[in-house]
């Protein structure tokens, strides 16, 4: 049985949904923008399925403590994979298909579960990545490793953002600093599992496909980029332009 | 190195057995939020769904407007043993929203340039 796993509707007030709705609006337009330069022919369909496989495992609840389980957020995993804007939107786009169609995860509580899941977690974790950037690209182990940590702070990080919005605005039903201790202890434990997924994911990718791990951009081998030759740019073979001079000026 | 599109195929099919097959291994425990909004109540098992009793969290939680989904709770119309098809569907439709509205924001190859390297 896979369980409901976001925040439902109701677990916060009213004008706290609205904001955090706010947020999200204002936060996933920026990331769409900034999204399309990260877009082309082979990352399109890469962050398509990147979309698609962190629906798969989010299904995936595993055991942390006797009564309790964790599943994956994906911040790190999809920031690395495919850049932080993309990557938000791959989580928007996961938690939208769950709210709509699976009924988990409030309608009201998008803005909410956004904000902590997309936002927070996706960025924590780039955050983290690009700060291990030197070490991610030195080895595959190094790679690995930065995966793992920035997994697991993004886990942490974003399970703060509910006890952000639970200061602001929660319904009640338990004290404020019981749920900021719970919360963060139970997402060590998961961060833990999610840095395990994300150090294995990405290692998988990178061992195939290393060019299409947006965290090695520039590393890698070296790609021919589309964008880069422009009409008026002097042509690489300027140094067989002067055989080349005289039938154009003939034909004049 | 792998080709693009046997690698994009591989990935999909990666996803497919993990929504279609080892979501019926899940743990059924609540996750990390649900621990903490239950925190204070016992939940007793009823005809009628979940009772909440004590005080907690959770018990602010209201219905889910899509409750009535067909693929609510992920399961097919609610049916024992289908969390592997509700996930499979859940994956096919992750895929055709994400790819679609990517490959719509995509920067496309100005016309009349050399097609990219692709495998």
């Amino acid at each position: 049985m896979v369980t409901a796993m976001h925040m439902s509707d109701g677990l916060v007030n009213a004008p706290t949904s609205l904001v955090f709705a706010a947020v999200a609006v204002v936060g996933l337009v920026l990331c769409l923008v900034r999204a399309r330069a990260d877009l082309d022919e082979r990352t399109a369909p890469m962050a398509g399925l990147v979309t698609a496989f962190v629906f798969a495992v989010q299904m995936i609840n595993f055991p942390i403590l006797p009564g309790a389980s964790g599943h994956l957020l994906g911040g790190a995993l999809v920031a690395i994979l495919v850049g932080p804007w993309v990557g938000a939107v791959c989580i928007s786009i996961v938690l939208l298909v769950q709210a709509l169609l699976f009924a988990d995860g409030g309608l009201t509580a998008l803005g909410t579960n956004i904000t902590n899941m997309a936002l927070i977690g996706v960025f924590t974790g780039y955050g983290v990545a690009l700060l291990l950037r030197r070490i991610a690209r030195r080895s595959r182990g190094g790679l690995a490793a930065t995966a793992f940590v920035a997994a697991f702070v993004n886990t942490v990080v974003a399970s703060l953002g509910f006890v952000l919005q639970y200061a602001i605005g929660g319904s009640g039903g338990a004290a404020l600093g019981t749920v900021f201790v719970l919360m963060v202890g139970l997402h060590a434990l998961i961060g833990v599992g999610e840095g395990v997924i994300t150090a294995a994911t990405v290692g998988a990718v990178a061992s195939v496909r290393p060019d299409l791990v947006y965290l090695l951009r520039g590393t890698a081998t070296p790609l021919v980029r589309r964008s880069a030759p422009s009409p008026s740019a002097p042509s690489p073979s300027a140094p067989s332009a002067p055989s080349s001079a005289p039938s154009t000026g003939g034909a004049a | 190195m792998t080709g693009r599109r046997g690698f994009l195929l591989g990935f999909l099919l990666v996803a497919l057995l993990v929504a279609g097959g080892l979501s019926s291994f899940a743990s059924s425990s609540p996750d990390g939020l649900d621990t903490v909004t239950l925190h204070g109540c016992t939940v007793t098992e009823t005809a009628g769904g979940e009772q909440l009793d004590g005080t907690c969290i959770a018990r602010n939680a209201g219905e889910h407007a899509t409750a009535g989904s067909p693929l609510a709770d992920y399961a097919v119309f609610g049916g024992e043993g289908t969390v592997g098809l509700a996930g499979v569907v859940g994956v096919l439709v992750t895929l055709v929203l994400a790819g679609g509205l990517f490959r719509v924001l995509r920067r496309r190859s100005p016309a009349g340039s050399a097609p990219s390297r692709d495998d």
